[in-house]
């Protein structure tokens, strides 16, 4: 349904934001606003839906970089720390081994391996969503809280170059959606 | 529905495909046979060693298979055809097994009395390491073998007539048991075939070891018989960039772990340093032999496992069959290592070497295609087959509702 947008002098709002009760309207309307020429907007899931990454026009992830490089820390870090203790800080002569004896310092190297590239991951997708982020202006929607439950939403943002309340408006409501509003900024 | 049609219905050029290889591979054993009279010991080497790479292929499916009974995914939708041709050329591989029986005194030390007689080592193990019971375990193998690829391969042509859902629950009752048989059968195969070529050596994780390598062997075949029909009729709708990245990804696991395999072995006989078990390493690592193990190293792990982290080379099917042949290729120089060092002190390749898994190969592809050939490539029945193919679902939406 199309509500009337509150009649306010200053336009300080964040964006546009449709509902839809499923995951596949969402996806559909977001391909559209992208075809449409909408750049800067968001689409938010109570679970990740893989076809919306697409759908947004989002590039590849630098994820991937990050988690390869920290691996690569790891393994160098955890292979020179086995090293330093084994044949500089405490030489021991094991079963006549050498001191960088490196099929030992293996299960090492790649415990640490995966510890500094799991940790990447994590602050990696922190770093990269800006988060942890104490105010977002889609929180000011009432109803966005069931996004964490049974809603999906579309938000289009006024910082978009195309957008434009009453044209934007007026695409949005084509999309199909239960409900269009105005979010305050 | 077309695409219900058995495979040689849509693809009629699989009759051709099936002479050439089978010729060419009938050629290349002619040929082998001169290497019989004139070495008969490099023959039944070098047999064993081509003939461990066909039986992977042949048994990887087949495990492969009763994985995806268990498991279901999309992913194994579109490969079960694939899967299910080519644990069909089992009964072949059984029959191709008979060499290595008449080979056993150029390949086992330990079928020899007169060393038995002088070794106290061989004296212990010879109530499980003499000719009978080995044969008679063979025997066991396959008879499990061949049992399990052919009550799934037969469910499955009934599943396919019929459609009946109970269809499916029986297939996923048979594998959740036949994969436990499977393992064990496997790993023994592997400790009677391979292992004893150094019957005093011994390591448990020599199992999984085959295993995870048949493993590598499927995938790779798998992902090359799929680009194959991805080209063609119906698979050209069926297959989607998801579907090599699915198997692609399982690749990479099996790369990583054979790696995980190979080096624990590696590990814990290094880190225990003991005469009985380190001896097979001196043999491969103090000699020429370890630029075989240096290749694998670089070829069996790193190669492929940084090739395959790459999400083009996983969605291309252009770029990821080439890795998937070079792997089969590796595979098959792993197993050389495995086999070739126990009876050559150096570095050693013989024309066999070559010529011999030619001939196995393109005969076992010729088989493969000739079973490929007459049952359709698709599921229809899969339970998962509307979710895996909803382009083709949609075609006969009344019947596929009988499978749900």
């Amino acid at each position: 349904m199309a509500t009337h947008m509150t009649q306010s002098s200053q336009p300080a709002v964040h964006g546009l934001i449709a509902e839809f009760d499923n995951p596949n309207a969402l996806v559909a309307a977001t391909a559209k606003a992208h075809r449409d020429g909408y750049r800067k907007m968001d689409a938010y899931s109570p679970y990740p839906i893989e076809e919306l990454r697409h759908a947004l026009g989002a590039p590849a992830s630098r994820l991937p970089v990050i988690v390869f490089i920290g691996g690569l820390i790891g393994a160098a870090a955890g292979f020179s720390l086995e090293s330093w203790a084994n044949a500089v800080a405490y030489p021991l002569n094991v079963a006549g081994k050498p001191y960088i004896s490196w099929p030992m310092f293996i299960p090492v190297t790649f415990e640490t391996t995966v510890l500094f590239a799991s940790l990447s991951a994590v602050v990696g997708m922190l770093a990269l969503n800006r988060l942890p982020q104490p105010y977002h202006p889609v929180f000011n929607h009432a109803r966005f809280s069931a996004a964490s439950t049974d809603r999906f939403f579309l938000c289009i943002e006024a910082r978009d170059p195309k957008f434009d309340l009453k044209r934007t408006r007026a695409f949005m409501d084509t999309l199909g959606a239960l409900e269009v509003a105005a979010v305050e900024g | 529905m077309r695409f219900r049609q058995a495979a040689d219905q849509l693809i009629p050029e699989l009759a051709g495909y099936q002479r050439v290889f089978l010729m060419a591979g009938g050629l290349l054993l002619l040929v082998s046979l001169v290497g019989w009279f004139l070495n008969p010991a490099q023959f039944f080497q070098s047999y064993l060693t081509a003939y461990m790479l066909v039986l992977s292929a042949t048994l990887g499916p087949l495990a492969l298979g009763m994985i995806h009974q268990q498991s279901g995914g999309k992913w194994g939708v579109v490969i079960r055809s694939i899967l299910g041709a080519a644990s069909r050329v089992l009964p072949v591989m059984t029959a191709l097994f008979l060499p290595i029986v008449v080979g056993m005194p150029h390949l086992y030390h330990w079928t020899h009395a007169d060393a038995v007689a002088q070794d106290e080592i061989l004296q212990a193990k010879s109530l499980y390491l003499n000719v009978p019971f080995f044969l008679l375990r063979a025997l066991l193998y396959f008879a499990v073998w061949n049992a399990l690829a052919f009550f799934l391969n037969k469910w499955t042509v009934e599943q396919d007539r019929t459609g009946d859902p109970a269809v499916a629950k029986r297939m996923e009752r048979l594998s959740g048991g036949g994969l436990l048989v499977f393992g064990i059968t496997v790993t023994f195969a592997s400790f009677d075939w391979l292992m004893s070529l150094d019957p005093h050596w011994f390591s448990t994780i020599y199992g999984f070891l085959i295993l995870g390598g048949q493993g590598l062997t499927t995938m790779a075949l798998t992902i090359i018989a799929l680009h194959w029909l991805s080209k063609r009729e119906p698979m050209n709708v069926a297959v989607v960039p998801q579907y090599f990245h699915d198997l692609a990804n399982l690749m990479l696991a099996f790369v990583i772990l054979w790696t995980y395999f190979s080096f624990s072995q590696y590990l814990i006989i290094y880190a225990g340093n003991l005469p009985e078990e380190i001896t097979w390493y001196t043999r491969r690592l103090d000699t020429t032999w370890i630029n075989v193990g240096r290749f694998l190293i670089l070829a069996h792990f790193a190669v492929p496992f940084l090739l395959l982290l790459f999400r083009r080379n996983k969605r291309v099917a252009e770029r990821l069959v080439p890795i998937a042949a070079f792997l089969l290729v590796v595979r098959f120089i792993d197993l050389f290592w495995l086999v070739a060092p126990t009876f050559h002190e150096r570095l050693s390749l013989s024309w066999l070497d070559i010529v011999l898994p030619l001939g196995l190969v393109a005969v076992w592809i010729g088989c493969f295609v000739w079973q490929l050939r007459g049952n359709p490539l698709l599921p229809y029945y899969d339970p998962q087959f509307a979710e895996a193919v909803p382009r083709l679902a949609v075609q006969g939406e009344g019947h596929h509702h009988q499978a749900h």
